[in-house]
Order: C-alpha cells, then structure tokens, then sequence
C-alpha cells in the first residue's frame, strides 16, 4: 500500500515537474511536384513566370488562414510559408483568407475575420505592413492605390439602420484608408476597367432579400454613379478585352439558380446570360474557365460544371474540360486559376471544409498532371508571381 | 461503486469519518441521508457518484467543472465563468447524453445542448454519471433515453434534532470580479412535510489574463503576447423553491426553477481581433412534481409519476455593425408527463412499465421561421432478475415522434418510431469478496433537433435519427480493512467499444462560399477503457485522506469517409489519454483538497496533422478550509466555513477549444455559514 502512495505522489510530482511542451512555429512543408519549369511568359515581353501563390481561407474563428506557395523553377509546393516567412507576427495570418493580389513589389491578401489587409513583400512573403479593413472581401488596384470592398457597414446611430457595404480607396505607400464610396449590401467581387469600377453587391446578410445590382464607381470623383440590375447575390466580375463585364450570381438558393451575366461597359447595360452555374471563375485571353454547382433537392446532390466559356462567341465551349474523370476526386471545388504560358489549369478542392484542402493541376487538355498536392485548410484564391 | 447494501453502509461510513472531526450531530444527518437515497442495491451497475462534502471540497464552481472528475467525460469548455461547457461522454456526442434535474430531464428542443456551466453547484448535493442507463428499471421512459446520463440531485432539507429549520448560506468572491452570493432556507412544515427556498446571484466581469506565445525549434521565443480576456461578463439570478414531503411509502417532491441571465460571449482569439461584441440572454423557467410510492395494501406494486413544464427564452444579439447585425430571439416550450409502475413478481423479479409523453414548441423571430412542433411518446418495458450470483436487467424503449410545422407549404420531418434495447448484466463470483463483473450492451439513437432539422439554409427534413451502440465489460473490487492504514479501496475498470452511426454532421452544401448543410452521414468507432480508484486512509492523529485517480483511454475514429486521406483519425477534440487524480485531507477542523486533471495530446479535427495538434493541458486545484463551530442553545450548532482555493496552481495557459483561452492561475474565496 506504502508503495502505491508513493507511485501516486512520484506521479504527480512528474506531472509538476515536466516540462510542458510548448506550441512551435511550424516550418514550410516542401514537396516536390513537378520537373523544373523556367519558362517565359510568351516571346515578347520575356516575363518569367517565377510560381504562384494560393491562400487558404480556414474556417471561421479558427485562425487558421495560411498561405502556399508553389515555385515553378524548382517544380516544389511549400505549404504554409507565412508564420515561417513572419515568426514574430502574433496568432500569424489571420482568420479566414478572402482574396489575394500582387500589385508592384507587394503582395496583399485580405483577411476577412482578421478586418486587415496584410501586405507583405511579393518575393519573401515577409510581412511590410497591414491595412486595417473590417470585413475586407475582394481587392483591385490601379493608379497606385488599391480598391477593396467591404461587407462592414459605417457605424453610426440609427434605429432604421442598413448595412450598406463599401470600396475602401487605400493608399499603397502609405497603407492608410484615404476615401470610401458607399455601394449596394455586401458587396464582393470589384473589376476596374478604364475609368470605372464594377462592384458586384450580393446581399448575403439579407438573405432572402439579396440584392440584385452591379454597382458602377466614377474612379476620378469615387462616387458611385450608377447600379445595373443583374440578377440576386452577385460575387465575381471580369472583364474581357471586348469591353464587356462578366459577372457571376450565386442564385438565391431556392428558385433562381446560379448564372453567367454579361454587362456591356460601354454602355453600362446589361446584355445578357448563359445558362450555366458559377462558383468561381477566371479569364485567360478568351477564355473564361469557370466550375459551379447545381444542387438538386430530389437527390441532395451536386452536379459540378467545370466549364469553359468563349467570351468572343459568349458560347459554352464545354461543361466538363477535364477529360480524364478526376473530377470524381474532387469534393467541393473551391478556387481556378489558368498558366497563361501553357494554358495549365489549376482546381481547388475544399473537401469538407474541415479537412485540408487539394490542388489540382490539369494540363491544356483536361488531363490531371501531377497527383493532387495537399493545401491548407479551404483553398481558395491565386496570385500569379512574375519575375 | 458497490453493488449492495454494504455501498449504504460504507457510503455511509466514508461520509461520516470524513465528518468524524466534527461534531455527532453531523454523523447522524449524514446517516439520516443514505436512508432517504436508499435502494441502491437495485442498480446492476453502479454510478460514478460525487456527492456531499466531496463534493463541496472539489473547488469546482460549476457542475461542468465537477465532471471532469470522471472517467469517460470530456468537457467542452469555452473558458470563464460565462462560458459555455458541454459535456461529451465516451465520444459519443453532447447530443447524446441526458441531463436530468431531480430526476426529470433537462430538454433542449432546439440545439440538443445543454450548457452545465450554467448549473451551479450551490444546492447540488450529487452528482452521478451513468453509461447507457440507469441501471435500475423503476424509472421513467426517458430514463431509458439517452447514451449516458448524468443526474444533479438537489439538496434535500434534513433537520437534526429537534431543528425546524436550516440557514445556509454562502459567499463567494474572487478572480474574474467574481461576486456570488446565495441563501438557503429550508423549513420544517410538519412531519412528513418541508420546503426549501434558494436564491444565487453571479456576477463576474470575465476579465482574465490570458498568454499565447510560440517559439522556434531551438526555443527562442517568436513572439510573446498577453492580453485581458474581454465580453466575458455574466449576470446571473438562479430561484429555487422546493416543497418535499413522504408518503406511506414513498415521497413526493415538487420544484420551481427559475434562472435568467446575460451574458458576453467572448469568442474566438485571431490575429488583430482580441475582443467581440456578442451577446446572450438567456431565461430558464420550469416547475416539477414528482412522487414515487408503494402502495399498502398491495406491497408488490409501486408507482411513480413525473409532470413538469418547461419555458425557456434566448436572445443573441450581434451588436457589431462591421459583421452582419444579428438580433434573434427563441422561445422553447416543453411539457412532460410521465408515469411508471413496478410490479415485483417474484421476490427475485421485477418487471416495470412506464409511458412518457412529451410535447415540445420552438418559436423565434427569425425570417422565414417553421414554428416547429414536437410530439413525442415514449413506453419502456423493463425487467430485473436475480439469480444466485448473477443480476440481469433487460430493458425495451419505444419511441414515437409526430412532428408539425406552423409554416404552410414547409415539409416537415416524417413520423419516426424507432425500438431500442438495453441489457445489463452483474456477476459476483466470491461470496466474501466484494468482487463483481458487468457488461452491457445498449443500443440508443437521438432525434435530430428542431436546428438541425428547420435552420435556414442548414436544416435537412430528411434527416435520420443518429444512432449509438454501445458494449462495455468490466468489474469492480471493493474492499473494507478494519485494521490498516488503509481504510477502504475501491476500484474499478471498463472496456468499451461505442458506434456511432449515422451521425449528424454539418456537410458543405457544394454552392461555394461557405455553405453548409446536415446530413446523416457520419461514423464514428470508439475502443475505450475507464479506470479508477479510490482509496481511503487512515493516519495517525486523526488524519483521513481520500484519494481518487481517474485515467481514460479513447481511441474515437472518424469512418465517415471510406475514400478520405484522413479515414481512421481521432475524431476533433478527444485526447487518447485523460486522467484525473483528487486528494482530501482532513484534520480536525481543517480540510484541504488537491486536484489535478491531465488532458492529452488531441487534434482539434479528424485529420491528424501537425497543423491541427492541440497541446496537452493539465491543472492543479489546491483547496484549503477551516470550520469553526459554534454552539446554539442545547440542540444544535452553528458553522462557518472558511475557504480558500488557488486554481490552476501552475499557472498554465491552455486552450480547451481551438482559440478559446482558459485562465491562468485564479484565485476564490468561499465563505459559508450554517445556522
């Protein structure tokens, strides 16, 4: 009995005395993926394509955005590079990644949940600075500042008060908010062209009251000029070189499906749409690569369209580019981005949103390249480096 | 803990020498006490029980706090006095245990949670945790009803001597800006009759010291910070009233409860977000009555018979403008009745029969809400048998449920019936010896809830009810010296292995941007084993020490996905090895108590990688106490307690949960009077 009392008290006195282990920043994880690849952007210009960088967004409250970086000379994927890059940036990215750019020496990336803009240095990756927007979603930049909306309405006192989004205009030297245009509700996606800004208003905290416009900004004056009816819960707009404006509703969920909308920028109309679902899309030269889903209350299931649309001919050239079924591998598709060079496709997976994520790589003609590489948590958003 | 009558005694023995210090009076209430509790010799297997002064000298603050002194149990805890704590027994689910509150259980239409941080141990008297069942038949349908249960049992007025009445009251005051105070009266009305009344209120501003740091391989520091947990206050006012009175053989009891209180929600820390906004409200109202007899004149039957009502209200409110506006409020109606007759065929064999009825509304002001509507009817048929040195239980519940919704043209879950079994089995093989073995096997579902089944957007009508089965082997030893320093020993040991099929998840809905949905679709496999010990000593000088040790091992695996790289992993937030260790001294009118609790390594998610470790974590509580005495005229006397506890001695920060900090070191002071 003598000797378990004393077992018991040796054990307890371990626990006091051991040591606790302690939380480590974890090193970049590096894989190998691919043979090396240095080649030029196209034969003109002589831009070197160096890799890209893919942020995963991280579920909400679990701060758990992080950031990879595929390197394309030495064919290797490091995953989670930023708390290495930054190990004296406390609680490190943020929560929930929304968007990502590169615009000049910088590379930016808006963190919703963390109401900032981190800006860190394009090469390194090493934090320069943050810019502070609550509730940041998408970002654009021209002319030296960057344009990013937010879903954050303006405090102020009102009983019959209404949460109407805006386009921050910060200035990327300083990184300081220096203007705000109000837009629609929650506005998301914004695309410049020429001497306008499209925002894409989505309504998403109204649901099921979404809002249905396309808010137009006069850049000079930063004033919104005009709205464009669309379609409910818009998210993405691009713009192609024919002057037109592609914008992607989201449905309201219930009866009115997700749907491709054209919008002339010349004349600031709306044109017309294509019956195909998008979730995600990106443009490269004519090509418009987009994946959506439609979900079938009959079945509970999904069909996934990984779609490519000629926006010359504004036809649907194919529903399902990729050739090879591997899209049966794919649980939630959740970001795209297109290899200007060689037209290679690259596809998110989500999985289930609580698992790490997959990237897919295909090649020009739907066939996966490599096996799939694991992300982070929610893979989501592209940002192409360039020499 | 021991399978017959001899659990009385000792219990009755281990309470009383714990008191043995203190005055006579003391030792006869506390046998007064084991004969109102009674036939526990009718469990084939017994509870994990702590109760009275062990209890009381646990330095927990909460029920959710207590728990944790089981094997088996993990905890939830959101961290502060505010913050939420749900309990999850055997990696089963929250949803899966029942709560029950003098015997009737604690409802949750709307979310299936029941927050035990929200109980306070102020009146609770005993605290009992069962797997599978209650292993006693004579009880109601819905005692039959969950995975586990776990059982609050308020305290009941006992008078000594020639006492009309009981004062007791406590003071509480500490870390946090703890302030909380509560009364209790308990009055005598006439001999068989009494009532008690009791008032708690808590305030605490949540404020806390909180530390998160990392550091590199070679542990250099990377970055450092400390910062003041913010939103975490809560107000709180809990009303209990009571009236208890006997029958010819049996008692009734009937009881108002009435909680409300608001609270800040804390949430979660990120990068460049250290405080929220949120806010709770939350009011709980129900009144009960119960009353349990045999009836004279025909000895072998014995009825029981359970009403209450049920009102509880919540508001949360978003209040920060940068994120969407949320101001919603939920209404949830509950009642219940129930009713269960024990007829004893032979005097080795029991058979009971019981029917429930249960009626549950949710309501809310929430756009597009259904108004949902819950019929449930439960019958249980139950037998007990004896034989020799086997014990045999064998139990069937019936469950019907017929659901409306208000909301036209809104499909509305089908009606469900579903039959689940339970059988227990004891064995002791040695006359002399205290030694027995079980097993039972248990098969159990729970419906989805009004959230899972109506949410907007979330909610699924098609849903399944999710189902566990559960297998448990083991034994139990206990064993008493009259002439040792070792008083008593008690141990005990289980195996299990639990499924959980068609487990209720939150699945993406395939739309993009961060939809969710839930289905039926999860699986989960638990192989576990429960030990514990409890040793009692006697030293020199008067000196008694009770000691306890826990230790839980859980192998929780996710085989939802078949095709998924992560098939096979140890499901969110359960440690492979917990363990918990407790140890009262006491001396003359000094007390003191030592816990520890020990959390292993867990992944907060299924996938089981470097990025989603979760540190093990481990506290130590240290408790010390001083009773004075003081004598009242020629009957009784009159206590003060002085207390004092230093929680988490070693100052350890920790998360429970992902981003939640716990508090550091904290610090109470208790003072408690008895007249």
């Amino acid at each position: 009995m003598k000797r378990k009392f004393l077992l018991i008290v040796a054990f307890i006195s371990l626990c006091w005395i051991s040591c606790r282990e302690e939380p480590e920043i974890l090193p970049p994880e590096v894989i190998p993926v691919a043979p090396p690849d240095s080649t030029v952007t196209d034969s003109i210009s002589q831009v070197k394509m160096l890799g890209f960088y893919l942020l995963n967004e991280g579920n909400m409250g679990s701060n758990k955005s992080t950031l990879d970086y595929f390197d394309l000379a030495a064919g290797e994927y490091r995953r989670n590079i930023f708390a290495n890059a930054n190990p004296s940036v406390p609680k490190e990215l943020g929560d929930v990644g929304n968007d990502l750019a590169i615009y000049g020496s910088k590379l930016y990336a808006v963190i919703n949940r963390s109401n900032k803009i981190e800006v860190m240095d394009k090469f390194t990756a090493r934090r320069l600075g943050q810019i502070n927007i609550p509730n940041g979603r998408s970002i654009q930049f021209d002319g030296g500042y960057a344009y990013v909306t937010s879903y954050a309405g303006p405090v102020e006192i009102n009983p019959n008060y209404e949460q109407i989004g805006y386009v921050a205009k910060v200035d990327t030297a300083t990184f300081e908010v220096i203007a705000r245009c109000l837009v629609g509700y929650q506005p998301d996606g914004l695309e410049i062209v020429g001497n306008k800004i499209y925002v894409a208003n989505s309504g998403g905290y109204r649901t099921p009251n979404y809002e249905n416009t396309v808010s137009v900004i006069d850049i000079q004056s930063f004033t919104e000029i005009k709205r464009i009816e669309v379609a409910p819960n818009l998210q993405y707009v691009k713009a192609d070189k024919q002057g037109n404006l592609w914008v992607s509703s989201r449905g309201n969920y219930y009866d009115e499906p997700s749907r491709l909308y054209w919008i002339d920028t010349q004349t600031d109309r709306y044109e017309g749409m294509l019956p195909v679902a998008v979730s995600g899309m990106t443009l490269d030269g004519d090509s418009l690569y987009l994946y959506g889903s439609e979900f079938n209350y009959n079945t509970f299931d999904y069909t996934f369209t990984f779609g490519i649309v000629d926006v010359t001919t504004k036809q649907i050239v194919t529903r399902n580019f990729i050739i090879d079924s591997t899209e049966r591998e794919i649980a939630l598709p959740y970001g795209i981005m297109v290899d200007p060079r060689n037209k290679d496709i690259y596809l998110t997976d989500a999985a289930n949103y609580v698992y790490p994520g997959w990237l897919f790589c295909f090649d020009r003609y739907g066939r996966k390249k490599w096996p799939q590489i694991r992300t982070g948590d929610i893979p989501a958003h592209f940002a192409l480096l360039y020499e | 803990m021991f399978l017959n009558r001899s659990f009385c005694v000792s219990a009755t023995l281990w309470i009383a020498m714990a008191a043995a210090a203190q005055s006579p009076s003391d030792t006869v209430r506390n046998i007064n006490e084991i004969v109102v509790v009674g036939n526990r010799y009718k469990e084939v297997i017994p509870a994990q029980q702590l109760s009275g002064e062990k209890l009381e000298k646990l330095s927990s603050f909460s029920v959710a706090d207590a728990i944790r002194y089981f094997s088996g149990v993990q905890i939830k805890d959101y961290g502060g006095i505010g913050g939420l704590k749900t309990v999850d027994i055997r990696s089963m689910g929250t949803n899966q245990l029942g709560v029950f509150y003098d015997g009737i259980q604690l409802g949750n239409a709307q979310n299936g949670q029941i927050d035990l941080g929200k109980f306070s141990l102020d009146n609770i008297e005993e605290i009992s945790l069962y797997n599978g069942q209650k292993s006693e038949i004579f009880q109601s349908a819905k005692d039959f009803g969950s995975a586990g249960t776990v059982y609050l049992r308020t305290r009941r007025p006992r008078f000594s001597g020639h006492k009309k009445s009981n004062f007791v009251s406590y003071f509480r005051a500490g870390s946090f800006d703890l302030v909380n105070p509560s009364v209790l009266w308990e009055q005598k009305i006439s001999k068989n009759r009494s009532s008690s009344l009791n008032a708690e209120y808590i305030y605490s501003s949540g404020k806390y010291p909180f530390r998160y740091r990392k550091i590199l391989p070679d542990k250099t520091v990377d970055w450092d910070t400390t910062a003041i947990r913010q939103n975490g206050d809560i107000h709180s006012l809990r009303l209990e009233g009571g009236l208890n009175g006997y029958l010819s053989n049996g008692y009734w009891q009937g009881k108002a409860y009435f909680y409300r209180s608001e609270k800040g929600i804390p949430g979660a820390i990120v990068n460049n977000v250290w405080k929220h906004a949120q806010r709770q409200w939350d009011q709980n109202f129900f009144m009960q009555f119960s009353a349990k007899n045999r009836v004279s004149l025909f000895e072998k039957y014995e009825w029981m018979f359970n009403v209450k009502y049920a009102n509880d209200w919540m508001r949360y409110l978003n209040p920060d403008t940068t994120l969407m506006y949320i101001d919603n409020a939920f209404r949830q109606q509950e009642i219940y009745a129930s009713m269960a007759h024990k007829y004893s065929v032979l005097q080795n064999w029991d058979i009971n029969f019981s029917v429930d009825y249960q009626y549950n509304t949710l309501s809310s002001d929430l756009t597009d809400f259904v108004f949902p509507m819950r019929n449930t009817l439960l019958a249980a048929g139950a037998t007990a048998f004896e034989w020799k040195k086997l014990k045999i239980q064998a139990s069937v519940l019936g469950t019907f449920v017929f659901e409306n919704v208000a909301k036209q043209n809104i499909n509305q879950l089908a009606d469900k019936t579903e039959y689940t079994p339970a059988v227990f089995l004891s064995y002791r093989p040695f006359k002399r010896r205290d030694l027995n073995f079980r097993a039972f096997y248990k098969r159990i579902f729970r419906m989805p809830t009004f959230n899972d089944l109506y949410y907007t957007d979330i909610g699924n009508i098609n849903l399944r009810p999710e189902y566990t089965t559960q297998y448990n082997i083991g034994f139990q030893y206990n064993k008493n010296f009259k002439k040792s320093v070792v008083n008593q020993l008690n141990f005990r040991a289980d195996a299990y292995c639990n499924e959980v099929t068609d487990k209720i998840i939150a699945v993406p809905k395939g739309e993009g941007q961060y939809r969710w949905m839930m289905m039926n679709l999860g699986y989960v496999e638990i192989r576990g084993i429960d030990i514990s010990a409890q040793i009692e000593w006697k030293l020199p000088a008067d000196i008694l020490i009770t000691s306890h040790l826990n230790y839980t091992f859980q192998k929780a695996q996710d085989f939802t996905d078949k095709s998924s790289e992560w098939y096979g992993g140890q499901i969110a937030y359960i440690p492979w090895h917990n363990g918990s260790a407790m140890a009262n001294i006491a001396w003359q009118s000094w007390d003191m108590n030592y816990s520890f609790i020990y959390v292993g390594k867990r992944y907060h998610n299924s996938a089981n990688i470097r990025e989603n470790y979760e540190l093990p974590w481990y506290t130590h509580d240290v408790t010390l106490g001083k009773t004075f005495r003081f004598r009242k005229g020629k009957t009784g006397t009159s206590t003060l307690k002085i207390s004092t506890e230093i929680n988490n001695l070693f100052n350890q920060y920790y998360d429970v949960v992902q981003n939640y900090p716990m508090p550091g070191r904290n610090y109470k002071i208790i003072l408690k009077v008895e007249i």
